[in-house]
This record gives C-alpha cells, structure tokens and sequence, in this order.
C-alpha cells in the first residue's frame, strides 16, 4: 500500500515536470502540445478510492495549470477525466473490472488502447472546449483537439509500454 | 433526515466532482473576464524558480544565435550614437529629463500556442518592475506586464485574445486596436482603421500615441492583408509581426514616468 502510494506520487511530480518543461514548450508545427500527464488516469491503480482519485486529479490539473497560466482549465479537464473513468472502463472492458482479481493482465492489448484513446479524447475535448470558451472557435478547437490528440495517443502508448508497472 | 444522509452518502463523488468543477468553473471564467489570478501564477516563488532552472539549461543552446543578435542591435545603436550629436546637447540641457525607463529581462517561459498566453521574466518588484510596463524586444512589442511578485513577472502577449494595444500605420496618424483572433502565431489583427485611408500591403505599423505604456513608433509588424468588416466601414488588418514569437531571449521592460500622472488626470475627467 505504501509501496503504492510512493509510485503514484514520483509519477505525480515526474509527470508535471515533464509537462511543463518538456511537452508545454515543444510547439511541434506550430501548436501541438501534447498533454501527456493522461497517462496518470491510465496508470492510477483500478481499485482505489474514487474521492481520492478526484483529488489527486484536481491537484494534477491544478499545479500544471498555475505552471502554464491557464487557470483551472487542466484541473477541469482533469477532475471530468477522473469522474468518467469508471464509466469508460465498462465501456472498455465489459462487466469483467467489477470482479476482485482484475487487472491489466487479462486484457488485450486493443482494449488497452481503446482505454488510453477514450480518456485522451474526452480530455482533450474538455481542455479545449474550454480553453475557447466559445463556439465561434468550433473549427480551431476541432483542429486542436485532433491534432493534439493523435500526438499524445501515441506517446502515452509508448510511455505506457516503455515504463510497464507489469515487467 | 436519515434518507438526506443517505442520499448524499451514496452519491457523494458526484457531490466531490460538483463541488471541484464549480471551483475550477469559477476560475477559469473570472480569468477570463478579468485580470489573470492574482494568486496562482507563474511569477509566484516554486514555479519562477522551476522556470528559472530550466532556462539557465537550456539558454546555453541559444548563445550564438542571441549573441549575435545583440552584437547587430549594439551596431544600430552605436550607428545612432555617433549620428546623432544633438542628443548630447539635449542631455546637458536641464529641463530636459527623460520620460521613459528602460530595463532588461531574460524570459524564462515562453508560450505562444493557447488562445491567451502569458510569458514569465526573470524580474520581479525588486527590479522595480511593476504591472502595465511595456515589454519590447529588438525587433518589436511583445506585450504589456500583468502581474509581479518579488523576482518574477508574467507578461500578457500580444498573442492574447484580451490583449487590446493602441496602434497606429507608420507615418501618419491613422489609429486602430491590435488584437488577435487566435489563429497565427505570426499574425495579429488591427482594427478601426477608416476606410478613406489608403493601405498598401507591405506598410509598417507601429505603436501609436493614445497609449500611455508604450512610447510611440516602437515596430509592431507589416500589413499582410487588408478587407473592410461587415459594416464596411473600417479595415481588418492582418499584420505580420516583426518579432518571431517563437524565438524570444532578451527582452527590455519599458516604464513610462508619466503614466500615473495620465491616468489620474484621466480618472478625475471622467468622474467629473
């Protein structure tokens, strides 16, 4: 339990470092940052308190927002990730993550994938949306939100396959 | 009361997650409205001094390239010094006392991909920095200070959809307000600029006189593009800036002596 609670918070801080100093200045072709701190909703343990969870989240968005100086909008993004997170494991492994012994291991690799593209795509739709804040930018957020989304989908599966918590 | 209890028991991380958003909600629409939080920035002491180490890394990297951009500037400026001899007729004149301040700064984060961006300096109050001092680099504006603690300082771009500088086409006294849309990194938007005036592409647009942050004529950029708006009766600009927005080292902060006097005498006039 210890054990666990050490790893997630090294991930917590390594991942707002690697956010803000590596990902937010990368500007690759002009605008793509990829928002690679998603993959801490993949990483996060399967059971666990959901309250908790939320928190940590909100904190996660909240220190890479006061780094980046979009108030709130990461925290948003962020906290609505957290909260949907059991729904979209339903949706992303059936009933099966109801039962006691459920892990990682007895999933294949495209619901994984499909997993990491949901949270991806729901926390770049919210991050987005509200960074706009208006629907005259409806093609500019759709181009952002694509983008972007495609960049982080494919570092997160590798940063998700180079640091396994399984090997 | 036991089923409240119980209601809320059961449905208490909807109850967290409501509760969260609506701070976050609140926010993010008051820094949208208003002046950036005065509270969670990053000119505050852990996230400067994060930027701050960052940048003495990585600034080694640029040390050619913004060398020799100083050494071009020290040529242009030491070109104006020898030309001009009657600067220091006027300097030995004692009425004449200068009415702007300049200082320099490094920036130490830059960001130019959100619709509102903010950049961090590495000078602070102790500098005498202080909020609404024009930011200028070598080759143009870049935008105006928004909050200050002690040894950092954020700035709000003029790549921010609330940024709103007065300026003007070079020459003439046409005005109109830079803003931007959002889109380009490259390009800002003026506006209400009349339609008698005659605009060729290519003219250059500089800061105009109504401000009182910036001195006047400081380069902004070029006209790349011009149509009438919807009511046909004043100009779109697109203009190109000078300034590679991406590329930003060295910058100087411009403080203008006079502006409190301005802006009480604006005041008291509009309260009369």
């Amino acid at each position: 339990m210890n054990n666990a609670i050490f790893i997630n918070s090294l991930r917590f801080v390594l991942l707002v470092l690697t956010q803000v100093l590596i990902f937010n200045t990368l500007n690759f072709l002009g605008f793509i940052n990829p928002l690679i701190y998603v993959i801490f909703f993949y990483w996060y343990p399967l059971k666990s308190n959901r309250a908790i969870f939320m928190l940590t989240s909100f904190f996660l968005g909240f220190i890479i927002d006061i780094f980046s100086d979009t108030l709130a909008l990461h925290s948003i993004a962020a906290l609505t990730v957290a909260y949907a997170r059991p729904v979209i494991m339903r949706f992303c492994f059936g009933v099966n993550y109801e039962f006691q012994n459920f892990s990682f291991k007895n999933t294949t690799k495209v619901q994984r994938v499909t997993f990491l593209a949901l949270l991806v795509l729901l926390h770049q739709v919210i991050f987005f949306s509200f960074e706009a804040l208006s629907f005259s930018h409806f093609l500019l957020i759709l181009k952002k939100v694509f983008a972007t989304g495609i960049v982080t989908l494919v570092l997160c599966t590798l940063f998700s396959s180079l640091f396994s918590p399984q090997s | 009361m036991q089923r409240i209890i119980n209601f809320v028991l059961r449905n208490r991380n909807t109850f967290l997650y409501s509760f969260l958003m609506l701070i976050s909600l609140s926010l993010t629409v008051r820094s949208h409205s208003y002046h950036q939080s005065k509270f969670f920035n990053s000119s505050k002491w852990l996230t400067g001094n994060v930027y701050g180490v960052a940048a003495n890394v990585s600034s080694y990297f640029g040390l050619r390239e913004e060398n020799e951009r100083l050494v071009q500037e020290n040529e242009r400026l030491r070109l104006l010094l020898f030309n001009a001899k009657e600067i220091t007729a006027q300097q030995l004149d004692s009425a004449f006392t200068t009415n702007y301040e300049v200082f320099s700064a490094n920036l130490i984060k830059n960001s130019f991909s959100s619709p509102r961006n903010y950049l961090t300096i590495d000078k602070g109050e102790n500098q005498q920095v202080e909020q609404d001092m024009g930011v200028i680099t070598t080759k143009g504006i870049l935008g105006i200070v928004e909050n200050a603690s002690s040894n950092f300082a954020t700035v709000q771009s003029v790549l921010n959809t609330k940024s709103n500088i007065n300026a003007k086409i070079k020459n003439t006294n046409y005005f109109g307000s830079l803003i931007w849309d959002a889109q380009d990194y490259n390009v800002v938007q003026l506006i209400d600029i009349p339609r008698l005036v005659p605009l060729v592409v290519g003219d250059t647009i500089v800061t105009g006189a109504m401000s009182s942050i910036f001195p006047e004529n400081i380069p902004i950029g070029v006209i790349k593009r011009y149509d009438l708006n919807t009511s046909r009766s004043f100009y779109n600009i697109d203009v190109e800036l000078f300034n590679d927005m991406s590329n930003v080292k060295n910058v100087y902060l411009i403080k203008n002596k006079s502006r409190n006097e301005i802006k009480e005498l604006e005041e008291r006039t509009a309260n009369e």
